[in-house]
């Protein structure tokens, strides 16, 4: 156990250093999000729906977009020089590898969003400011059922053809259900009801991460095999 | 006689046998009190449903076996089962708008149910291109198993969550706690519709596993 943290550990770090030295992926899923952000801006007309009852649709659709951005890059970088055989030879086990990878990607879908939140309260004015704890958790929990699934996928499809339209592709109806989910949990703490409301729903993103993280470390050795 | 011309006979056997059950449906069942003849719909809606469901599940499970015993066989009925499934899938949506259409007003609405199903075939229809994206054989066995033991997870969980919204559609009258809900005449129209749909299911997955077969023949030469 120790022994498989420890490796995630050094996959992820080697991603992250990677991805904070460079920037240029970063920078671009950040800038996308708050891109989208502005086109939600403009694609309703706030004279006639009040931005609160459009605000969750806005946020979770937002940050659905910036998790598959960040997916697709998560396995291309080891396209290059044929860096994943040799991550495949190093003796990092191939559960170590996907929980790294898991890891390097929470990070930077959770930098994202960490920009993309204070964006949204700025542009349309929500008031997050009450239930920003609970909000977060929401986030959190939402963000680990769309990178566990996605982590899997996106190691998939870099070895099929047109990668980068495989991924939504098949990546999107799994990312319904915690979408769904999320949006419900979100709704309702901006609308300032009760946790008891919210507390079912965000069992359920729970339940989803805990089955999906376990079925993708089942799942994730068959995706590498030679 | 080959495969192909096997499961051509069975599909034939099954079409009669669901000619058989529409006879049966039209003039020997009661019309339902308050849906009227649109209800008849429902012997085909309903086996539709559920043997897209099963073919799901046994692209599941063959998925499994796979990853274990990596016999091209399982592969070969998971990608049949797959392109069956979303066939059925395809019934169960058109004939669920017929439906919906005089008895709900609407062709369709974001109900649970409805959507759930349109999940499902958005599912297999990714399966399939995912299938179509991969040029190992070796490769796109293992990738479509890993996405078929995933798609039938996912429709676990959302079997699951369908129970928490409210819906529109009618609840199972079959299967369900308490002793089926339906006049006898309509359960044995139904139940026969169903025996009648798996003979067109076994049938029609013989013939994509014989197609399956030539492609292989075919990509040797």
């Amino acid at each position: 156990m120790r022994e498989l943290l420890g490796q995630a550990w050094t996959v992820a770090r080697k991603d992250l250093v990677l991805e904070f030295r460079t920037r240029t992926a970063l920078l671009s899923a950040v800038v996308f999000t708050a891109l989208v952000l502005t086109v939600f801006n403009f694609g309703r007309d706030p004279t006639a729906v009040a931005t609160i009852d459009l605000a969750p649709s806005i946020l979770w659709v937002t940050f659905t977009f910036a998790a598959m951005l960040a997916l697709n890059r998560a396995f291309q970088l080891e396209l290059e020089n044929g860096a994943l055989e040799g991550l495949l030879v190093s003796p990092v086990s191939r559960r170590s590898l996907y929980l790294g990878k898991l890891l390097a990607n929470l990070g930077f879908v959770g930098v994202v969003e960490a920009v993309g939140l204070p964006l949204f309260v700025l542009f349309f004015d929500v008031p997050v400011g009450p239930v920003l704890l609970p909000l977060i958790g929401v986030i959190a929990l939402a963000t680990v059922g769309f990178v566990s699934v996605g982590t899997l996928f996106s190691a998939m499809v870099v070895r099929t053809r047109f990668a980068e339209l495989m991924l939504p592709v098949l990546l999107l109806p799994f990312l319904l259900l915690p979408l769904t989910y999320a949006v419900q949990a979100t709704a309702r703490l901006l609308a300032g009801r009760p946790l008891s409301e919210v507390s079912g729903w965000l069992k359920l993103l729970a339940a989803y991460d805990l089955v999906f993280v376990a079925v993708a470390l089942l799942l994730f050795p068959h995706t590498m095999d030679e | 006689m080959t495969l192909a011309q096997k499961g051509r006979r069975v599909v034939l056997a099954g079409l009669l046998l669901l000619g058989g059950v529409y006879v049966r449906a039209l003039a020997f069942t009661p019309v339902e009190r308050f849906q009227g003849p649109a209800q008849k719909i429902f012997y085909l809606h309903v086996p539709a449903a559920v043997t897209t469901e099963l073919a799901v599940i046994l692209v599941g499970l063959a998925g499994v076996f796979f990853l274990f015993l990596k016999d091209p066989r399982l592969d070969r009925f998971a990608e049949a089962s797959a392109e069956v499934g979303t066939v059925f899938a395809a019934i169960v949506l058109t004939t669920g708008p017929i439906w919906g259409k005089p008895i709900w007003g609407t062709w369709w609405t974001w109900d649970a149910r409805l959507t759930s199903t349109l999940f499902l075939f958005f599912l297999l229809i990714s399966y399939h291109v995912l299938r179509g994206a991969v040029t190992d054989a070796g490769l796109r066995a293992r990738y479509a198993a890993v996405l078929g033991i995933c798609a039938v997870v996912l429709v676990g969980f959302i079997h699951l969550s369908v129970y928490l919204f409210p819906t529109l559609h009618p609840q199972p009258i079959v299967l369900r706690p308490a002793k089926p809900g339906l006049p006898p005449e309509m359960l044995v129209t139904l139940l026969m519709s169903f025996g009648v749909f798996l003979v067109l299911y076994v049938g029609f997955v013989m013939q994509r596993y014989a197609i399956a077969l030539r492609r292989e023949a075919a990509s040797h030469v």
